[in-house]
């Protein structure tokens, strides 16, 4: 099942990569497989050799579920190495540790930071007080993803620890403002350490480095908030990337006979002489029933071709990944990988 | 010990019907059908003869047009449609978490103070914005329309839905957090550093503090520091008030009149979550009422295996012409012979073959579901459970909306 069947009808057009992106962000609705498509990102990056971080920040444990690895702290580590050299590394970027090491580098507190966690400042800041949760996790992304590789290079005029980053994002519903949000703080906070690194980050996501990329299923609803999220993100500045559609399921049926189970004008007499060669002794009921499973399967089929119309209006590139029968595990990361470079997403 | 294959079913007819119902909560993770499940069981709550408000958090267009909501102004209307016969009636919401959160604002300070914590731009980050104000003022909203309810007696059953969060945990812990956070002791901390009063906290808390607030400014900027203190000190009235309210509106979701629905899809990460939720509801002492497995697979022919099918259909063959414009096209290619459909006895053995190869495809996944299924209720035996077949389409009116109360209810 490695093909990307249709509904496709050969329209994918082949994304170019992304010229002088380094940091990748996928969001879609819930329930879309985002997390499944980072991380198949992430291992098309590696698989060219590439030295990829794969961040997520919902606190979900996606990536440890996804690829097979035991939960991630908010370290980074290395989950997995490709034959080319390339490597991904996880991260579960966790707000408060990401608050504790920024203290820890712009202010060198040692005891002051225990100070703050007892008073209850740390929790302030990333569970109540507003935007600067999502300030911290988006920040530990922008630290890692210009940290350069030789901790002495501190003007970063040598090579980065990392050739790209792939960021698992909020949702679709959220992902605008989830990626604005440096902007709302930087409104709150005219002045300070924090004004300025809302700046950097700023300038980061609305520049050419950074490109979001979509991951819907061919609904109604996740494509609806595709559209409407492709809208708001190039109206945010930010670069949109490739529409993902994953979850394409094979089409069994040929287009004829899904226009005549469509327009109900199928000759059910004839099918008697060809079903009984199948040897299976189906009486009238179970024809029937059979008949009306391919039915629901063609309306299926007309309300993903639909659904993929939409998508591919957008004029964004389109990608189809294959629905995976048996779920997804480490083995089937590597397979959409493999397709999404095949299509040209790397 | 014998291992239960079949939980008990969720009857939500009877769950809906049970007088002593007072409050339905929907939850799940995202995109299972949650909203659509919290408006269909109030629907069919009300053709029932309850008197029913249901509160939904941010529906597809859709289903807030089949209920007539078109504005979010955060007031129950009622909705034109419901069975009469029955005495029953059905009012909806959107909410609206900013104005609720005003609402809120209004009610427990003076007008002048009120205006003042309004125009703060602190209050207005956090009532716009803060991660978790969704889940509180859902939960918030909940408190006002129990109250209502008792009030006015207008409503008898009301059924609500839950955000969307980052963890479908959250709205049970948001509500908590902020009351802890505005009574707590670092925003009385931070209200009053140059009062007279902080020497007796620097006492308190030992000499961390004053490094802590020095860094606080240097973090925050004087200004956003100044925001928030403003902010605390005209909300100072309300302090007691919200941590009050987040414990009764904690304390109304144990109550035995509530029932907690939990939605989830037949795959292996909706149900994932739905064990969390199961879980946490049970550590929690709150009442779960069960668990819908929705957007099953069903077969019209369900004797017949998938095994069989697909050697049936290979019996059959299939003509090599018909299989055009099937499976995987090549980029370039002719992508259909839907105009020219192949002679007639090709064209009915490979539609004879079709049939029998789609069928097993459903029955593959039908498989899939149902081990996913059985494997959650193995590892949570005692939760009554309903699986509800998939709809052929979205719900795009009431009578829609009620095939999938219909559905819930006898499935």
């Amino acid at each position: 099942m490695t093909t990307p069947p249709s509904p496709v009808r050969g329209s994918s057009r082949p994304a170019q990569s992304w010229p002088g992106a380094r940091l990748h962000v996928v969001t879609g609705k819930g329930g879309t497989g985002k997390t499944t498509v980072a991380a198949a990102l992430a291992v098309a990056l590696a698989a060219q050799g590439q030295r990829v971080l794969l961040a997520e920040v919902e606190g979900r444990q996606g990536i440890s579920q996804t690829l097979d690895v035991a939960p991630l702290a908010p370290v980074e580590r290395r989950v997995l190495s490709t034959a080319r050299g390339g490597e991904v590394i996880g991260l579960a970027v966790d707000a408060k540790a990401a608050l504790l090491e920024y203290l820890q580098i712009f202010y060198r507190l040692g005891r002051a930071g225990g100070a703050l966690e007892r008073v209850g400042a740390i929790d302030f800041a990333t569970t109540i007080a507003p935007g600067v949760r999502d300030v911290l996790l988006i920040g530990k992304v922008f630290e890692a993803n210009r940290r350069p590789l030789d901790p002495a290079d501190k003007h970063r005029r040598g090579p980065r620890m990392y050739d790209a980053v792939v960021l698992d994002a909020p949702p679709t519903g959220r992902v605008v403002h989830f990626l604005s949000v440096n902007a709302e703080v930087a409104g709150l906070a005219k002045v300070g350490p924090i004004r300025s690194q809302a700046d950097s980050i700023t300038r980061l996501l609305t520049s050419s480095q950074t490109v979001v990329h979509l991951v819907t299923l061919l609904e109604e609803m996740p494509v609806q908030e595709t559209l409407d999220a492709i809208d708001e993100l190039a109206k945010g500045g930010f670069r949109v990337g490739a529409v993902v559609v994953n979850q394409v399921r094979d089409q069994v049926l040929p287009d004829w006979a899904v226009e005549e189970l469509l327009d109900e004008r199928v000759d059910t007499a004839a099918l008697a002489t060809p079903l009984a060669r199948s040897g299976l002794r189906l009486d009238p009921t179970a024809v029937a029933g059979l008949l009306a499973e391919a039915r629901g399967h063609a309306e299926r089929v007309a309300l993903e071709a639909e659904q993929l119309a939409l998508v591919e209006d957008t004029g964004r590139p389109v990608l189809l990944l294959p629905y995976l029968s048996d779920g997804v595990d480490s083995t089937a990361v590597a397979e959409l990988a493999e397709i999404l470079t095949d299509q040209g997403m790397v | 010990m014998a291992t239960r294959r079949t939980a008990e079913r969720l009857d939500v007819d009877a769950l809906v019907d049970d007088p002593h119902t007072k409050i339905l909560v929907c939850c799940g993770s995202g995109g299972v059908g949650k909203t659509t499940a919290a408006a269909a069981m109030a629907l069919r709550a009300a053709d029932r003869g309850r008197r029913v408000v249901v509160l939904t958090i941010d529906p597809a267009r859709r289903l807030a047009q089949s209920l007539g909501l078109v504005d979010l102004d955060n007031t129950p209307r009622p909705v034109i449609g419901v069975h009469t016969a029955s005495a029953g009636s059905l009012d909806a919401m959107m909410l609206d978490m900013k104005r609720t959160f005003d609402d809120v604002v209004l009610a427990h300070s003076t007008p002048d103070k009120a205006q003042q914590i309004l125009a703060n731009p602190f209050y207005q980050a956090l009532s716009t914005s803060f991660a978790g104000t969704q889940e509180y003022m859902a939960m918030e909203k909940l408190g006002q329309l129990r109250a209502q309810a008792d009030r006015e007696g207008r409503w008898d059953l009301i059924v609500v839905d839950t955000p969307p969060s980052r963890s479908a945990l959250d709205f049970l812990d948001a509500p908590n957090r902020l009351g802890l956070f505005l009574d707590g002791r670092f925003i009385r901390l931070i209200s009053a550093p140059a009062r007279a009063s902080g020497r007796v906290y620097l006492k308190v808390l030992g000499a961390g503090i004053g490094m802590a607030s020095t860094v606080l400014t240097k973090v925050l900027g004087g200004q956003m520091l100044s925001d928030v203190q403003t902010f605390v000190a005209a909300l100072d009235s309300m302090f007691g008030g919200f941590r009050e309210r987040a414990d009764l509106t904690y304390g109304l979701l144990k109550d035995r009149g509530t029932a907690f629905v939990v939605v989830a899809t037949p795959e292996r990460d909706a149900l994932r979550e739905a064990a969390f939720f199961v879980e946490r509801l049970a550590a929690d002492d709150m009442p779960l009422a069960g668990v819908v497995v929705n957007r099953l697979q069903r077969l019209a022919v369900p004797e017949l295996s998938r095994g069989r099918a697909l050697a049936g259909a290979e019996l059959i063959g299939i003509p090599e012409e018909a299989q055009e414009g099937a499976g995987s096209p090549d980029e370039a290619g002719s992508p259909s012979t839907a105009e020219d459909p192949p002679g007639r006895g090709n064209a009915a053995a490979a539609l004879a073959a079709g049939l029998l190869t789609v069928h097993a495809s459903l029955a593959e996944l039908a498989a899939r579901q149902d081990r996913a299924t059985t494997a959650f209720s193995a590892g949570h035996p005692g939760v009554p459970m309903v699986r509800v077949p998939a709809l052929s389409h979205d719900v795009h009116d009431l009578e829609s909306l009620r095939e999938v109360g219909h559905a819930l209810a006898s499935s």
